[in-house]
């Protein structure tokens, strides 16, 4: 995973992760709406995270192994 | 409320079955059967992170301000995406280096520098103390809730001997002694802890949920119900949303994801989690993911209990802080309370062992060995130890055990001062603002080489200086502690110099705007400075070796050291530190690597000296061990271009030894090819000699028949005409025969060596055969025999040659003639045409060939058939017959399943292209 497409998908992640975490994007999901039944904005923000350690999981895992 | 006594018990219970996991998990480290070498062991105890902030301080937080308890959890998720690069780093630099502290590894990269461990060491202390006060309140405040009836003040001891936080803090120095300082080995791993705090982990994130499901499904009605009756209340609906109704202040978001991003990895816990207690550095990648989802879970209940806390007690009914205990508390659960504290105590002791045992090797190793290697006093019992061989291990422990108390104790001193102004998470924050200093100094030192000794000092410096005055202070400040003038405005009236809004900015909280400017004033020291003069020698050594560590291994990298060193010096001086069993038994395992049978016959060259001083490092520090090492051998001080030259040769050794893997690996495949030619060529040599023996063997039997007739007519002058004519008629044959052979032997070389003439045509195979029938005719007759020919109607064309063909035909007929019985014998000539080409067989009905014979007589010489009567031939039919087919593209085999007789078959294809588009059916019967 040293080479290859890992590292740049870990980076791309990180980036996506940072600019949804933060202004302007986090404001979008600031509404006074239900989700579920939940109120959408703590629903949004937890689900966002909830995503974001799915792909994290799912890159870091899938690399196979070191050199 | 719960009887004191009990909840005492159930602390004391808890903290002794801690141990327990903990003296477990060393057992199995001595046996060989580590408890913590798997990555969900490892990601567990990065949730040392969660502490009683956690637990206690995130649901205060959410209660005031709603979603900002996330930012502290995003931060470390961020840290995490990234940790297969930058944690990976700093994890394989401590292990070749054996770096056992933030100090140890600052230090070590800016040229092993004790001021640079020293510096590091102090801001730690200093930075650290707010977060063990953090830890003490959350204990004591939870203790107060439940032992004081509800709805009342908690009591409050006017005098300190009374105040039963010092004691926690002095029960909580005595655990983390019995934790982190058992052994007399000063060894920098502590497998015991480790699985104590993955334990802990557990025991907090379960505590915790089981308070959240009951708070969600026990007080109210699930989730839906939660929420709608909390956005029924005006104050609570805004919790929900971003900015509670005023602008929501970004930046400070920003920086509190900045700030935790940066903490998860450079606080002195998480390090030691982290870095220095990893196992194998794979474990990261499952670990990366595992500690997010952590924190995920742990922080999933949190806005749900700050929202029924509300609902339950009203606005300002109860400390939110404290609604993990005093929710199930005031609803009668007292065993789910006691859980609870059972939680947040594994929170704040967890945090506490791993905080105060990191804190206080850095205190040993990089402040109170350099002081005291300087003193006269310690130098002379050193000498001591030179002639007589004083253990200092005790000695370590000693200081070590010292510096838990005395963190624990400041750690108390400044709960006292300034912990009843502040909110949990904001004391925590202080903490977090100064470690994030080292943020500059340790990536920098990852991935610049052009850092040095005196940019990181001025950097952190710097920072630290600023940290202290726009956070330290002011909290003091706020506490009453200082006089709050210089809050107000500004040291000596300099308005510009008020810490809250230093340089007169305004519009950031005190927090954003004490970490943009530390920051800012760190990293620009940090850089202005490094570039201000060339590195050193040896700082630059150390950059090398640090930011390309992946390049290079402890045992290839080049060694930066000249000078002369002997054995009897250094391995007593590691006894000293390590213990002289130790010690030996390192020296021994070196010595075998170095493929040198005894101790005493090792070459004290630069490597040994680095293996003793990279071992002493683990023990005491990077800086210390130099300062020691250096103090036992005659080194000669290396100037930049000696780094240089030894960072080429170096390379060129590395370089040099690829290239000699590469060369052997390609004079490994040419022996290989070699030998399998050789081994070809060995086997056409027995081919070529059996065909030698074959042929001579062929020629000699006319050859003697020959020569004995002519014999006869010579010798006998008076033969009769007739017997004569007899004579030479047999003669005539045998040479007719002899010339066959030679043409077939000659034939078949041509064929093999691909030198024989073709002349190819369109031919049409009927013909072919027609013609070859009427010519073997006769021979048939004579045997008696019926031939019988079976064509279709029209065949194709087929380009090939006609003459090479026949050949082969006559062949076969021949043979069949050979062999078929003298009464009653039949031979049958069928084509069949498909769409892969034309078939020929022909069958006798003759003894056949034996299944032991089938392979062979295709066989250069191999006649069918047993030596006495078999009937003459070359043994060379078949195989040319075999070759020229085979030369067309066909094959030619014998047919194993023929009912009676043998049957030998052959095909010629189609030519690839000119492959016939409907096929004529051979219709044959």
């Amino acid at each position: 995973m040293d080479h290859g497409l890992g590292p740049q998908r870990l980076r791309a992640l990180f980036c996506a992760a940072l600019a949804l975490f933060n202004f302007p994007l986090l404001a979008l999901w600031d509404r006074d709406a239900l989700f579920l039944g939940l109120p959408l904005f703590p629903a949004a923000l937890f689900l966002l995270w909830a995503l974001i350690i799915l792909a994290l999981a799912v890159i870091v895992e899938a690399a196979g192994e070191e050199p | 409320m719960v009887a004191a006594p009990l909840v005492i018990g159930v602390s004391f219970a808890y903290l002794l079955l801690l141990f327990a996991v903990a003296s477990w998990g060393d057992r199995r480290a001595t046996q060989g059967r580590s408890v913590i070498g798997n990555p969900w062991t490892y990601a567990l105890s990065m949730a040392v992170y969660c502490s009683a902030w956690t637990y206690f301080g995130s649901v205060g937080r959410a209660a005031a301000a709603g979603v900002w308890f996330l930012p502290i959890y995003l931060g470390p998720m961020l840290a995490m995406i990234l940790a297969w690069m930058v944690v990976r780093k700093m994890i394989r630099i401590a292990r070749t280096y054996r770096i056992t502290s933030i100090a140890d590894f600052i230090a070590s990269r800016y040229g092993k520098s004790p001021l640079l461990a020293g510096l590091v060491t102090l801001i730690t202390v200093v930075g650290i103390l707010p977060y063990i006060a953090l830890q003490l309140k959350g204990i004591s405040g939870a203790y107060a809730l439940m032992t004081t009836p509800l709805g009342q003040p908690p009591l409050r001891s006017v005098h300190w001997l009374g105040d039963s936080t010092l004691y926690i803090a002095l029960a909580l120095a005595g655990f983390t002694i019995v934790f982190g300082t058992r052994h007399l080995d000063s060894a920098e791993r502590h497998e015991g802890m480790v699985a104590a705090i993955a334990f802990e982990s557990i025991i907090k994130l379960l505590a915790f949920l089981a308070v959240g499901a009951f708070v969600v499904w026990g007080l109210f009605d699930g989730l839906g119900d939660l929420f709608a009756r909390a956005q029924a209340v005006p104050e609570l609906r805004k919790l929900l949303t971003l900015g509670q109704g005023k602008a929501f202040a970004y930046e400070q978001w920003f920086a509190l994801t900045l700030l935790s991003m940066l903490s998860v990895i450079f606080l002195p816990r998480q390090f030691q989690v982290m870095v220095v207690e990893n196992v194998d550095e794979r474990h990261l990648k499952r670990a990366a993911w595992v500690f997010p989802l952590y924190l995920l879970l742990i922080n999933l209940f949190v806005l749900p209990i700050a929202l029924g806390g509300l609902l339950h007690f009203g606005p300002g009914g109860a400390d939110a802080e404290g609604f993990v205990l005093s929710l199930p508390l005031a609803s009668g659960h007292t065993t789910l309370a006691l859980l609870a504290f059972v939680g947040g105590l594994s929170a704040a002791t967890g945090m506490v062992i791993v905080e105060v045992i990191a804190v206080s090797t850095m205190v040993c190793n990089d402040l109170v060995m350099p002081l005291l290697l300087r003193t006269r006093r310690f130098g002379a019992t050193l000498g001591e130890g030179q002639a007589g061989g004083g253990d200092l291990t005790r000695f370590l422990l000693g200081i070590r055990r010292s510096a838990i108390v005395a963190i624990l104790l400041l750690g108390y001193l400044y709960f006292h001062l300034a912990g009843e102004a502040y909110a949990l998470v904001s004391i925590g924050l202080i903490s977090f603002a100064a470690v994030a200093q080292f943020a500059p100094a340790m990536l920098g030192g990852m991935y610049w080489k052009g850092g040095t000794r005196r940019g990181a000092l001025a950097g952190l410096g710097c920072g630290f200086g600023l940290w202290i005055y726009t956070l330290m202070l002011p909290s003091l400040a706020k506490s009453g502690w200082l006089a709050a003038d210089f809050m107000t405005q500004g040291p000596y009236g300099l308005e510009l110099l008020k810490p809250e809004q230093l340089f007169g900015l305004r519009g950031l909280d005190n927090l954003t705007q004490s970490l943009f400017w530390s920051l800012l004033f760190n990293i620009g020291a940090y850089v202005g400075v490094s570039l201000w003069r060339a590195p050193s020698a040896r700082e630059t050594s150390q950059a090398l070796l640090f930011v390309d560590v992946f390049q290079r291994t402890a045992s290839t990298g080049p060694v930066f050291w000249r000078g002369r060193a002997r054995v009897a010096d250094l391995l007593p001086l590691l006894g000293r530190f390590l213990g002289t069993r130790r010690a030996t038994a390192l020296f021994e395992v070196y010595a075998q690597r170095r493929g040198v049978a005894r101790v005493e016959q090792l070459q004290p060259d630069a490597q040994l000296v680095q293996f003793v001083e990279t071992q002493l490092a683990g023990a005491i520090g990077s800086a210390s061990a130099r300062v020691m090492v250096a103090s036992v051998v005659q080194e000669e001080s290396l100037g930049l271009d000696d780094v240089m030259r030894i960072l080429d040769e170096a390379s060129q050794l590395r370089a040099y030894s690829h290239a000699l893997e590469d060369k052997s690996r390609s004079l490994e495949r040419a022996t290989a090819e070699l030998r399998s030619a050789n081994e070809q060529l060995k086997s056409l040599d027995r081919l070529k000699d059996d065909f030698m023996s074959s042929v001579t063997h062929e020629l000699r039997t006319p050859l003697t028949s020959i020569r004995a007739l002519a014999e006869v007519m010579v010798d006998d002058a008076d033969m009769p005409v007739e017997q004569r004519q007899h004579f030479l008629g047999i003669v005539v044959a045998e040479t007719e025969r002899l010339s066959r052979l030679v043409n077939q032997v000659l034939d078949m070389a041509k064929i093999e060596s691909g030198h024989a003439e073709w002349h190819n045509s369109d031919i049409d195979l009927r013909a072919l055969l027609t013609q070859a029938v009427q010519t073997t005719e006769p021979m048939l007759r004579e045997r008696g025999a019926v031939l019988d020919l079976q064509l279709p109607d029209a065949v194709p064309l087929l380009r090939a040659d006609a003459d090479r063909l026949m050949q082969v035909m006559l062949n076969l007929l021949s043979n069949a003639a050979k062999f078929v019985p003298r009464e009653g014998g039949r031979v049958q000539v069928r084509l069949q045409c498909d769409s892969a080409g034309l078939t020929v067989a022909v069958h006798d009905n003759g003894p056949g060939v034996p299944e032991d014979q089938r392979a062979l007589i295709f066989e250069k010489f191999r006649q069918g058939g047993d030596a006495l009567n078999r009937p003459q031939g070359t043994g060379l039919g078949l195989p040319i017959s075999r070759q020229i087919v085979e030369h067309f593209g066909g094959r030619m085999w014998l047919q194993p399943d023929a009912a009676q007789g043998a049957c030998f078959c052959f095909t010629l294809p189609w030519p690839a292209a000119a492959q016939p588009d409907e096929t004529p059916q051979g219709d044959t019967t």
